[in-house]
């Protein structure tokens, strides 16, 4: 396991294929940025930003870059046609009124009941929450990208997240370097497997239960 | 009425002291004043309790002061940028509050709008609510959030006139509109000061009544991330 190019450019492009015309979308920092590589032209969405911004485009050519417009990681980027510009407030009243579709971010741990630990690591790295209370709480679909254990090998997906939780069951579906899981309320349902793994590879490195689907796919 | 509000940077440094509360727009340091900032750290001010989104980068914008030990409390959503300031608050030589960004921006904006709070549903039943208030409204439960003004706000906009009506550029607005409001004193930095009547009134996003004084910036004087 690990997170060679391939496997996040592979997880990026299954995320991809949640997200469709018309929706607007959040991504989050890392692997999520990725995602807005694969979407087919014929998916137009609105991607939006904590920092103010609803339709982003992509980055700009080297030499185009402008400093006042940036992503909420502080990347150039540019906007598509249709974009708006707005303060902090008014971006966060679009996730709070549960205009986002999709979230798409990363995550330290994950809870069987779709529980999210994303922000702090107690006496290790607090760096603060930012916006992810906001977007894993309110956006319509939580999607959590991540390497499916911790550096020391260990499940991140668990019983019970020991980490601080950022949201209670706002998880809705996990993609990670092995498997794709969807939260439903009766547990993890696993739909499909990257390649080569098995379904015992699966087991041996997750923290909780789950069902296999009876349409196992590989992705 | 004044319509006069334009001051030179020495002037508008005269209103800063040690131990002030001063709140800051930006984010990620793009719309930080960096001339105000600059400013701030020659005069020598300390002991500053600092309130906006973010603590920048080590030299990137408001992460200057931090990183230079000038504020001994920090109210923000996030410091992942600055590792200076995590270090800071693990030698505990530098208190941290935690607001989540929207109930940052909320708490800020209630406090320039005149308001005491607002009720929040944003973190309940997570650690993160536990010492805070909880209300039950119409059948729901929300935290009660209180109001944050500041002694003196820092504001970057593109344009004032000397009224001090503020127009800000694209991302670079972000949490600045709040933070004009939300200060019993605003300064604002600008990259371009124009006459009375030269905005269209349709295009203002701050008034100038919030605004107490304009400057020219002199620009950034740092190397972006991405540079």
């Amino acid at each position: 396991m690990g997170m060679g190019v391939g496997v996040r450019e592979r997880i990026a492009m299954r995320a991809a294929e949640e997200i469709k015309d018309g929706m607007i979308v959040n991504l989050g920092i890392g692997i999520p940025t990725l995602v807005a590589n694969y979407l087919p032209t014929s998916v137009n969405v609105m991607f939006h930003a904590e920092n103010g911004i609803l339709g982003t485009g992509p980055s700009p050519s080297k030499g185009n870059e402008d400093a006042n417009l940036c992503n909420a990681g502080g990347f150039p980027i540019t906007v598509v046609p249709g974009a708006s510009y707005f303060d902090s407030a008014t971006a966060f009243g679009i996730i709070r009124k549960g205009l986002v579709d999709v979230t798409i971010l990363g995550a330290l741990e994950v809870s069987e009941k779709g529980d999210l630990a994303n922000w702090i690591v107690p006496g290790k790295k607090v760096p603060g929450m930012g916006g992810a209370i906001e977007l894993a709480q309110k956006s319509k679909k939580v999607i959590v990208l991540m390497n499916h254990v911790n550096k020391n090998g260990s499940p991140k997906i668990l019983q019970t997240c020991s980490l601080p939780l950022t949201a209670q069951s706002c998880v809705n579906l996990i993609i990670t370097d092995l498997a794709v899981f969807k939260v439903t309320k009766d547990g993890l349902l696993l739909l499909e497997i990257m390649k080569p793994y098995t379904v015992a590879d699966v087991y041996k490195h997750t923290g909780c239960d789950f069902t296999v689907n009876s349409n196992l796919k590989n992705m | 009425m004044k319509l006069m509000k334009v001051f030179t940077l020495d002037e508008a440094l005269t209103n800063i002291k040690d131990g002030m509360t001063i709140m800051y727009g930006g984010f990620g340091g793009v719309g930080n004043p960096p001339t105000l900032i600059n400013g701030i750290l020659t005069k020598g001010s300390k002991e500053l309790t600092l309130i906006g989104n973010d603590a920048g980068f080590p030299n990137i914008g408001i992460g200057k002061l931090i990183s230079q030990g000038r504020a001994k409390r920090l109210i923000a959503s996030h410091i992942g940028s600055n590792p200076v300031a995590g270090k800071l608050m693990s030698d505990g030589k530098l208190d941290v509050e935690f607001s989540p960004q929207g109930t940052l921006v909320e708490r800020i904006r209630s406090g320039g709008m005149g308001l005491g709070g607002v009720l929040i549903d944003i973190g309940m039943n997570t650690s993160f609510s536990e010492n805070k208030k909880v209300v039950e409204l119409d059948g729901r439960q929300y935290l009660i959030e209180s109001a944050l003004t500041a002694d003196i706000s820092i504001v970057f906009a593109k344009k004032a006139d000397t009224y001090g009506n503020l127009i800000y550029d694209k991302s670079a607005r972000n949490t600045n509109p709040l933070i004009a409001m939300a200060g019993d004193l605003t300064i604002a930095e600008v990259e371009e000061i124009v006459p009375v009547g030269k905005l269209e009134p349709e295009e203002i996003i701050t008034p100038g009544a919030f605004v107490d004084i304009v400057i020219q910036t002199e620009g950034v004087d740092w190397k972006w991330v991405w540079e």
